[in-house]
């Protein structure tokens, strides 16, 4: 590519980005420190003031363990206080501690309904004072989406959205357009045999559905360590194909 | 009573009033009433029956006061409408006040527990008017009761006449009639009645079937700070009472700054043309004095005030006050980023109720579902770490489902189990972990065992499972599996 369809590109992309009034923050990402997802991040990485849905795959749609860890481990490591919405009653709060969420950090909102839920969650973006707010829902309606967006645009407040769904079939909504940035899915996938009995750190396939100014993409991944970390097996990382994929970390 | 300058408790106890013509006894302790004392017998009688009673003075001036004292107590802590139900109680508007202390019956309890660390003995109905509240506290019979809404006139009906609160000299007369309880009075024909008794005694009965309105006057305490707007034109929109809300909140704040306080509970009546009083208020969790976090706070609620046919005046307490010193903040090096989050809490908090908003400490215990225990946002308890080390799933089932499951005794993971209809092959397993039964607890848990695993399945699944009973032993479990919890 020659250096002047370089300049137009950047030009244009600035355009579009003008157009979508992205420019109004210094957008700031927090990446996962794994090159190979960064690299299909716009930025670098999972943008701050923004918001992200993440839901599970199979089994996980309905009951969202997989999500609930990615999130937690994507929370922990915006580094601030955490507010935790929810209305399940099946979330066991220490267990965040895993992945980096640990009590002293992050407190939790029981809400009676979704909409109890909404409203929260939209006070505690507009608030700025937390680093990232978490909330698990079901239905995320595209206005609803915006609200929260704007919300978290405002105050560089990271937004997860993690989707859970009653029933299997419902999880079908997760192809719906949304104002998030990034769309996540993640699926167990079965670990690597350890040399050992016992079971190991958990594996994941991780699929980037949806992606602003960029493209899908999946990962296989192992899950979040204690300080919510997640990493591509080593087995995966040591191929070579990695260092020839040319990435330049945008700047915004 | 207590100290030494009380009379003794092994002797029956009784105050003497008067009733008009003679002295009687007003009031009689327990043992006083066990020896056959009563209120309202003649002092002169009791003396000559009963000789080693204990007769003094009452004195209801001082217990008047001591009344509003209990009033202005409770208004602090429960609710912004309290007034003295003289000349023994309380009566306490909690609408919309009881979320903040897990609902009606956890006010109640609370109540209760504090008037009993205070030396007094209580007992506390609820329902829908003053009238049925009164009556169902004094002759309702159980210790507390909640009568559900709607439900009170049902309740009323069997009382005695007495609950009414009618007027001593009445009570023989209507008994002679032959009415003794309120479902018999108020099945009879009003106008015979009327002209007998007067209107008296069925504006009782109207107040406490709900037919008629009666308002609680809040009980006055010249000590609390007060800011009040008169209208001379009733207002009514949202948007006035919102600009009015922060004229107050701005007079309030300079208020509680001269006076060094900062305020925990702020109570906002409207009263409306028609006489009747709105009221909201706001809580925090630490002493405020902010005038932009107050109104903020307190703009949040003016949706809930109806204000009919307009408001003709404000009144803004400051209900519960602490002392606020003046902080300085430093330049720092270490400039803080992110404002404070406890203003969010508080509006949260405000908005959805006390229990909604915790933090989640882990507890020292080896039961899973006992391992957490959740406390107010403000709290500075860190709980103990001691289960820190131990894989916990995100997922816990609050009642663990009983799975089929096959595994070698005593100390295998399964190798196969069905749960909720789908059967999953195990790969791979962590295990046993044993946790034991807390007999200090329960007893029924004393030698119970469960041993929990973790199992990964065919799909990359992961759950935690456990059987009761360690295998060997019958008397610790009965070999059953269940499914706890799920993994990433």
């Amino acid at each position: 590519m020659s250096v002047a369809s370089t300049a137009t590109l950047t030009d244009l992309r600035q355009q579009i980005e003008g157009i979508e009034r992205v420019y109004r923050r210094a957008r700031t990402v927090l990446p996962f420190d794994v090159l190979a997802i960064d690299a299909k991040l716009p930025g670098g990485g999972l943008a701050l003031g923004a918001l992200h849905e993440i839901a599970g795959g199979g089994a996980g749609a309905v009951d969202g363990a997989a999500a609930v860890a990615l999130a937690g481990g994507i929370a922990a490591r915006t580094g601030g206080t955490v507010l935790w919405c929810h209305y399940s009653d099946d979330l066991f709060e220490p267990a965040l501690a895993r992945f980096g969420l640990t009590s002293d950090r992050v407190m939790f909102f029981k809400a009676r309904d979704e909409r109890d839920l909404l409203s929260a969650f939209e006070e505690a973006l507009r608030h700025g004072g937390l680093t990232a707010v978490v909330g698990e829902l079901a239905g995320l309606s595209h206005l609803t989406s915006q609200r929260l967006q704007l919300a978290a645009e405002q105050t560089g407040t990271m937004a997860l959205a993690v989707r859970r769904w009653r029933r299997h079939v419902d999880a079908r909504e997760y192809g719906l357009p949304t104002t998030s940035f990034t769309r996540w899915r993640v699926t167990a996938i079965p670990s690597a045999p350890l040399p050992v009995r016992g079971v190991g750190r958990a594996k994941w396939h991780l699929e980037l559905m949806r992606c602003r100014a960029g493209n899908g993409a999946d990962f296989e991944v192992e899950a979040c360590n204690a300080k919510g970390l997640i990493a591509i097996p080593a087995l995966l990382a040591d191929r070579s194909a990695e260092a020839d994929e040319r990435h330049v970390r945008a700047v915004s | 009573m207590s100290g030494t300058s009380g009379p003794s408790r092994d002797r029956p106890l009784v105050l003497k009033g008067s009733d008009g013509r003679r002295r009687v006894i007003s009031a009689a302790d327990d043992l006083a009433l066990q020896v056959g004392a009563r209120v309202g017998m003649p002092v002169a009688k009791a003396g000559s029956l009963f000789s080693d009673l204990v007769i003094l003075d009452a004195d209801p001036v001082a217990d008047a006061v001591a009344l509003e004292k209990l009033a202005i107590w409770a208004l602090r802590l429960y609710s912004p409408n309290v007034a003295a139900d003289a000349p023994d109680g309380l009566i306490l508007d909690i609408q919309g006040a009881s979320h903040l202390l897990g609902g009606e019956a956890g006010l109640i309890e609370d109540a209760m527990r504090r008037l009993g660390d205070l030396g007094i003995t209580a007992v506390a109905a609820l329902a829908d008017t003053w009238g049925a509240a009164h009556a169902v506290a004094r002759y309702g019979g159980q210790g507390h009761q909640i009568i559900e809404s709607g439900k009170s006139g049902e309740a009323l009906r069997r009382l005695p006449v007495e609950a009414l609160r009618l007027p001593a000299e009445m009570l023989p007369d209507l008994h002679l009639l032959g009415l003794d309880t309120i479902g018999e009075l108020s099945a009879k024909p009003r106008p015979p009645l009327a002209k007998a008794f007067g209107n008296k005694l069925f504006r009782r009965i109207d107040q406490a079937f709900g037919r008629t309105p009666e308002p609680i006057e809040p009980v006055d305490a010249p000590e609390l700070i007060k800011v009040q707007r008169v209208f001379a034109e009733p207002i009514g929109a949202p948007e006035t009472i919102e600009k009015y809300t922060r004229r107050l909140t701005d007079q309030m704040c300079d208020r509680l700054e001269q006076a060094g306080l900062g305020v925990r509970r702020l109570d906002l009546h409207f009263t409306r043309v028609d006489n009747r009083v709105e009221t909201v208020f706001i809580a925090t969790a630490k002493p405020v004095r902010e005038p932009k976090r107050l109104a903020r706070l307190l703009c949040d609620k003016i949706e809930t005030v109806d204000p009919g046919y307009g408001i003709e005046k404000m009144v803004m307490t400051a209900a519960f006050v602490e002392t606020l010193v003046m902080k300085q903040t430093l330049a720092s090096f270490e400039v803080a980023a992110r404002p404070d989050v406890e203003d969010l809490w508080d509006v949260l908090t405000n908005r959805h109720g006390e229990g909604c908003l915790y933090r989640a400490i882990p507890t020292a215990t080896d039961i899973p579902e006992r391992g957490i225990k959740r406390l107010p946002p403000g709290s500075v308890d860190t709980g103990s770490s001691r289960n820190a080390d131990y894989r916990r799933p995100q997922r816990l089932y609050r009642k663990p489902e009983p799975i089929m499951a096959l595994a070698g005794l005593p100390d295998h993971p399964p190798r196969a189990f069905t749960w909720r209809g789908q059967r999953y092959g195990v790969t791979c397993a962590d295990g046993p972990e044993r946790v034991q039964g807390e007999w200090w607890v329960s007893d029924r848990e004393k030698g119970k065992v469960r041993d929990y695993f973790v199992l990964e399945v065919e799909n990359g699944e992961r759950f935690w499972v456990f059987r009761t009973g360690d295998g060997q032993h019958e008397s610790t479990g009965s070999l059953i599996w269940y499914m706890h919890g799920k993994f990433e």
